[in-house]
């Protein structure tokens, strides 16, 4: 066994109201840049739809990520080493530009210098990569609320072997929005397929990242990518993808992009796995098993002797603790609610979506000349507006079963406060009914509901001084030498204090440690 | 001799190979960042996935050429038992082939750059002095092998520029071989060296980051930002 730590991200798709604020903001900090305007390490799509770029989800045109070889060996889809170097000339899975979008501005200027005339002047759309005059035709949510899916969002690769129960038209329509960053994979295929071994994974906190000195523009790991999110910055000539904002995460903060969600829907934290295990977990021949897989190499940070094997490979023990703690672990292994985009990539995702619940299909109800019991939530699941096939589909390489059981576990949980809150009522049979008890489906409740800062980030500040350092300072680094034994009475705490300071105004980190709570406190 | 052929054939050859030589081990230490394909392929896709591997490849098998050509002295290729008309034959063939393939991707890749306007304008005034260089360099090139010894009469270089040139690198040029050679040799020459002495400062560098050691290379690569401590400093994990 050999212990790292990865971070990872649940996002509960039930709160997702689609409204960008964690696109935008993402934007304004990474890639609001010449060369990155096409760029987006965050977006935030519409399902059903086309995705951004346009059906990346087809990994047999894309060929992103990995597959088994006949003898059951993992291999990468877009072909071995020696193909790869030989098609360096022209990458054959790369998207086109237009796959993404070509980005546009407005010609403000015309605002100002137009000459005075009956009607209010016009800015028109400006290509950003040749300022020519363009019609935009795309963008990286064209399909916003499902606008224009009448004609595009059957091309969605999710809506395969659906019955054609799904329908877009308006009475029948549903929708859902799907947050994507990059996943920080246990097993990234961008990383293998880089020819230049310019992207690599923090041994630290599993970060995937491009070393920009050392990539040479060979856009590999573009294609290689079955999330596509390792972009072409034309204007550099080499990659860029996002960062997990490792300062933040360095620093003890969560993403911007989980910091700005107004939904409140992200969590960070870390997960402890087993490194040995990872590629026998990726080359499981079942692809609905590889979510079981995953979660095999989860290690519990509860367990004492994961802890010791834990501190052994150099874990450090806050680090330990906040894996004890961490949202993400107890969403994804302990109440098994959250699941991962398409585990059949195969490339072990870490950002893990809660599905969304949605409202009973009324025309269902209908035919049996009847109204939807609302307490009846576990008939009802197979009766969604959002069809558990589909979800299944995105989530779950093609297993029902296992959104069934989620959904059940959210309905349940759903069911149970609603009689608390409405009828006084605490009835134990919901809870026993999904196998879960009562302190812990109101666990499952605070998380998930009433969603506390300090409950959704918990991120262990990183500890880039190391430990030799540590040991070396003696008087030098910490100046004074009254408090030293105070610093290092617990090697966390000692840790956390040694942290450059940033000037981060105004998080609310810095006010929660300061012990005021914060808003919307229960 | 003549100031000029000192200037073309001693001065000229020595201050691009210092030039090339300086200018790479500068670039490489100054300019990491800047040291890539600055590939197009995401503005453009359908042009440049015929051109590209035809001028590549392309390229390669020119450079094969070049290395028999001009490296090895004809006594070693009469020594290995290849007669002078054997190996005039296969070289003007195989040059050919590999020469109408430079010429044809090269003529893609140009028109790609000149039409598609998100192409243009992705190219910078380098880029431009990479493609007139290269447009001479190859079409005389092509000229000589095609034009001059497979169609026309032939003109035997291993007897002078090839010497001449592994005289630049024995410190013993012989600028009179080069004088002597035709204008079409000595025009191609000139050329080859200003692109030699432009490369550095282009993306040609890209050319010497061919990723061969990634044949040999474990799938995923792990790097860490903590320094290794000299013995692990292991706190009880705290409940």
């Amino acid at each position: 066994m050999r212990v790292m730590a990865n971070v990872g991200m649940v996002m509960n798709l039930d709160k997702c109201i689609g409204c960008h604020t964690c696109s935008v903001t993402c934007k304004q900090v990474w890639t609001n840049r010449s060369g990155a305007e096409y760029i987006w390490f965050n977006n935030v799509e519409t399902k059903p739809g086309l995705g951004y770029p346009r059906r990346y989800e087809d990994q047999e045109h894309w060929k992103g990520g990995w597959e088994l070889d006949r003898r059951g060996r993992l291999r990468l889809k877009g072909g071995g080493s020696i193909r790869r170097i030989l098609t360096i000339f022209a990458n054959p899975d790369l998207p086109g530009l237009d796959d993404y979008y070509e980005p546009w501005t407005y010609d403000y200027e015309t605002l100002v210098t137009a000459p005075l005339s009956e009607h209010d002047p016009v800015a028109s759309p400006r290509s950003q990569l040749t300022g020519r005059p363009i019609r935009p035709t795309w963008g990286t949510n064209w399909e916003d609320d499902l606008a224009g899916a009448p004609e595009t969002a059957s091309g969605d690769p999710n809506l395969r072997a659906l019955e054609p129960q799904v329908q877009f038209a308006y009475e029948q329509a549903f929708m859902f929005y799907l947050p994507r960053i990059c996943e920080q994979c246990l097993n990234p295929s961008c990383v293998a397929s880089c020819p230049s071994g310019a992207i690599y994974k923090r041994e630290e906190d599993g970060i995937v990242l491009v070393d920009q000195d050392k990539c040479r523009g060979w856009r590999f790991c573009v294609s290689g990518c079955p999330y596509k999110k390792v972009y072409f910055n034309h204007k550099s000539g080499k990659a860029e993808k996002c960062t997990f904002c490792y300062p933040r995460i360095e620093a003890g903060l969560p993403t911007v992009c989980s910091e700005t969600c107004v939904g409140r829907l992200r969590y960070v934290g870390i997960v402890l796995y087993d490194a040995d295990r990872v590629e026998a977990a990726a080359s499981e021949r079942d692809p609905r098993c590889l979510r079981e897989a995953q979660l095999g190499i989860f290690l519990d940070p509860a367990d004492p002797a994961v802890r010791e094997a834990a501190c052994r490979d150099g874990i450090p023990a806050d680090w330990i603790e906040a894996a004890r703690r961490s949202p993400v672990y107890a969403l994804a292994v302990h109440f098994g609610v959250a699941l991962p985009l398409h585990p059949e990539y195969r490339t072990l995702p870490m950002v893990w979506y809660v599905p969304p619940l949605s409202p009973v299909v009324s025309a269902a109800a209908a035919g049996r000349g009847a109204e939807p019991d609302p307490d009846d939530v576990f008939h009802a699941i197979d009766e969604l507006r959002i069809p558990i096939g589909y979800l299944a589909n995105l989530l779950a390489a093609g297993d029902r079963g296992a959104v069934r059981d989620v959904l059940r576990r959210l309905a349940a949980m759903r069911a149970f406060m609603r009689r608390r809150e409405v009828e006084g009522v605490t009835d134990e049979t919901i809870p026993a009914a999904v196998g879960m008890d009562v302190p812990e489906i109101e666990r499952l409740y605070r998380l998930l509901a009433i969603a506390k800062y300090e409950d959704r980030y918990v991120v262990p500040p990183a500890h880039r001084e190391s430990a030799d350092r540590l040991l070396a300072a003696t008087d030098t680094d910490f100046g004074c030498a009254v408090d030293d034994e105070d610093r290092f009475a617990d090697s966390a705490q000692a840790y956390r204090q040694q942290l450059v300071q940033l000037d981060l105004p105004g998080t609310r980190r810095r006010g929660l440690t300061a012990g005021n709570p914060p808003e919307g406190a229960a | 001799m003549s100031g000029a052929a000192l200037l073309f054939w001693i001065v000229l050859p020595y201050v691009a190979i210092t030039t090339c030589t300086v200018g790479h081990v500068w670039r490489w230490r100054r300019d990491q960042f800047g040291w890539t394909s600055r590939s197009s392929q995401l503005m453009e896709r359908r042009l440049l996935s015929v051109g590209s591997p035809l001028f590549h490849y392309g390229a390669f098998a020119a450079i094969a050429g070049h290395v028999l050509g001009i490296l090895v002295p004809a006594s070693w290729t009469a020594w290995a038992g290849v007669s002078e008309e054997a190996y005039h034959l296969f070289s003007a063939l195989a040059g050919t082939a590999a020469g109408l393939a430079v010429v044809a991707g090269f003529l893609i890749l140009l028109y790609r750059r000149l039409s598609v306007p998100r192409v243009s304008v992705t190219t910078t005034r380098v880029d431009w002095g990479v493609y007139a260089l290269l447009a001479i360099t190859i079409g005389l090139g092509v000229l000589e092998t095609t034009g001059v010894n497979l169609l026309g009469g032939g003109y035997d270089y291993r007897a002078t520029v090839a010497v001449w040139f592994r005289g630049l690198f024995l410190l013993d040029p012989h600028p009179e071989l080069m004088v002597a050679a035709p204008m079409l040799y000595q025009f191609h020459v000139v050329a080859a060296w200003l692109l030699f002495a432009l490369w550095p400062f282009s993306r040609l560098v890209h050319a010497w980051s061919y990723p061969i050691l990634y044949l040999g290379r474990p799938w995923i690569l792990y790097r860490g930002y903590r320094r290794r401590a000299p013995e692990p400093v292991c706190t009880r994990p705290s409940q």
